[in-house]
């Protein structure tokens, strides 16, 4: 990666064209070459236009819905299609705390797991176990549900919620009837998921750090531990930029959260309580939207949901690239 | 690591050596604990899936709720023609800028282009449909299974562009310089010479494009909708296993549950299938690097 980014700044030969000899052109611009030229860049500019053009058709779509409810829509915490009263709080706070919550569990995992990958698991070892983790990510989301739905709520539901309510119920979060399905098992099915992307970038980011800076302070007499933490030192923004992407992955997550969290749009503080995301609402309420408002208020929570992802993974590449540069240049 | 000299280790008790096995076991049981998740879907997926696979599932379509059997032949019919309509919208697209990103790509223009893949890269899949939809279903004024394509088209865009890009690059300069000596035009370099050494590494693009878009189903629920029925018509709804898989699992019936689990294996086996592809092609060149 870190050298084909290097071969970016390259010139590829400006052969044929710009050759010249004593100012005099050696050779006639080929047509073919020309042509070839723009119908690539004409298909370049058309991933550019389309990324405009995702932006712009769900503003479009959403106008009805901006132009009645304005910026309230994003603090309203009605959300009632009967009465054509929309308001997008209920998913805003779903989504946040659920994939909040998906990297509170996940983070230490995943540094857990970087760090033996990069740092003291054995050649023998480290790839397959690379592999296996990788594999976590290439199951497709809606499995994630299905097994959700099937085997992890059941759980949650038989053992760790009223393992947490008895023994933690001073603790808010951790209060109310078992039901199983809710913001829990979302964060906990989340955390899965996000896992591997957070525990592979952040090996690579460790993979980037300088030898010399493990061989210097092992030398100075650290044990493994504490020569890891100064390693961590050096990659922590870069891992700053994975937990991100994992963010990003997990704002985003639709079928595996929408088959678990309880699909109700409320605000409560329980993690118990079901509760609803930005996502799961689209795919549960958009093929039954029958008026024009609604859709629009619909189409308003994906336009929220598409700025939130492209801030978060534009910071996200910029924190992971700043990280792998500077260690290779 | 081989950092280690041979040294005698003092048999005094440390703090600090203490805190060191703690924190690196616990590395290591962080490394455990991510695969206890992988083992049980894989479990569990295989163990309800397998008792119901049978020739049935593949051959028959999906009986009436009620009746107990049947198949979901339609339903792989249906993902096999997103995935090609996705495909052939998106392949074209996404390896004509990857080319143009590596041949070309050395001004601000690209740099532009290459962020908007990475932005699109970061899409959530839902949001590709909802798009989909405001594009073609909207104006079509039905559901439709060119809808669904165009929500997977958009899906694939980024990681085949990446991907053609990552491997044209590495195609030497001297293959160009070789071509270009032999009087060959630079298009034709490009294509006969350049994308036929790249040709493998795109193919692992593509593969892992189309693994990525086979599990989809937010995208589908809204553009290509599901359909019960036997239909292979572009212009009609049409059924996806991931979206069996949803309906499925929801269901109160027993026997749909068991299906579901099914659907998961088989889909689970489609993209394993795939990433074996990935390994397989780009086992001989690739390996070193």
């Amino acid at each position: 990666m870190q050298t084909l980014t290097q071969q970016s700044s390259r010139q590829t030969a400006p052969l044929g064209t710009r050759h010249t000899n004593n100012g005099v052109s050696v050779r006639k611009r080929n047509f073919g070459d020309v042509l070839f030229k723009y119908t690539t860049m004409s298909f370049a500019a058309f991933v550019l236009l389309l990324v405009v053009l995702m932006g712009y058709e769900m503003y479009a779509g959403s106008s009805l819905s901006l132009e009645k409810f304005g910026w309230e829509f994003l603090t309203n915490t009605t959300w009632d299609p009967v009465m054509e009263e929309y308001g997008a709080l209920p998913f805003i706070f779903g989504t946040l705390v659920s994939s909040f919550l998906a990297l509170v569990i996940a983070l230490p995992l995943s540094i857990g797991i970087a760090i033996f990958l990069s740092e003291i698991a054995p050649q023998w070892l480290e790839k397959p176990l690379s592999f296996l983790i990788e594999l976590l990510a290439g199951i497709p989301s809606i499995v994630y549900g299905l097994w959700g739905i099937f085997v992890l709520v059941p759980w949650i539901r038989t053992t760790i919620e009223p393992f947490l309510s008895e023994y933690f119920e001073f603790i808010p979060l951790f209060r109310g009837a078992p039901y199983g399905f809710g913001m829990l098992a979302a964060g906990l099915i989340l955390s899965i998921m996000v896992l591997p992307i957070i525990a592979s970038i952040s090996r690579d980011v460790l993979k980037a750090v300088p030898q010399s800076q493990r061989e210097a302070s092992l030398a100075i007499g650290a044990t493994k531990w504490e020569s890891i933490r100064i390693i961590l030192m050096d990659a922590k923004s870069g891992i700053f930029g994975a937990t991100l992407l994992g963010l990003g992955r997990a704002i985003g997550e639709t079928m595996a959260v929408t088959m678990v969290i309880g699909n109700r749009p409320v605000i409560s503080a329980s993690l118990f309580d079901p509760g609803y995301t930005m996502a799961s609402v689209l795919a549960n309420e958009f093929t039954e939207a029958t008026t024009s408002m609604y859709l629009s208020a619909l189409i308003e929570i994906s336009f929220v949901l598409f700025v939130m992802t492209i801030i978060i993974n534009a910071l996200a590449r910029l924190l992971v690239w700043s990280v792998t540069k500077q260690t290779t240049a | 690591m081989s950092t280690e000299a041979t040294y005698t280790p003092s048999l005094k008790f440390s703090w600090r050596k203490l805190w060191n096995r703690v924190m690196l076991g616990l590395c290591l049981a962080s490394a455990l604990a991510a695969l206890v998740p992988l083992l049980l879907i894989f479990f569990y997926t295989i163990s309800k899936g397998a008792g119901y696979l049978n020739l049935d599932f593949f051959l028959e379509m999906p009986k009436p709720v009620g009746e107990e059997g049947g198949g979901m032949a339609n339903a792989i019919v249906g993902t096999i023609i997103l995935i090609a309509t996705g495909s052939s919208i998106g392949l074209p697209v996404g390896i004509l800028t990857g080319v143009y990103l590596a041949e070309f790509g050395n001004n601000k223009f690209a740099n532009l282009v290459r962020f908007m893949t990475d932005v699109l890269s970061g899409v959530p899949s839902i949001v590709a449909g909802v798009v989909a939809y405001t594009l073609v279903v909207i104006p079509m004024k039905h559901f439709s299974a060119l809808a669904g394509g165009v929500a997977m088209a958009i899906l694939m865009i980024p990681t085949v562009t990446r991907t053609t890009e990552e491997m044209v690059r590495l195609v030497p300069d001297s293959f160009r310089e070789a071509g270009l000596a032999l009087g060959i035009p630079r298009w034709k370099t490009t294509i006969q010479i350049v994308l036929r050494t790249a040709f493998r590494g795109i193919v692992t693009g593509v593969l892992l494009a189309i693994a990525r878009i086979a599990g989809e189903t937010a995208p589908l629920l809204f553009t290509a909708l599901g359909n019960r029925f036997w239909s292979t018509d572009l212009d009609q709804p049409i059924a996806s296993l991931t979206v069996f898989i949803y309906d499925y699992a929801k269901a109160p019936f027993e026997d749909w549950n068991n299906q579901a689990w099914t659907a998961a294996l088989v889909l689970i086996v489609l993209i394993s299938l795939l990433s074996f592809a990935v390994r397989f092609v780009t086992r001989s060149r690739y390996n070193n690097r």
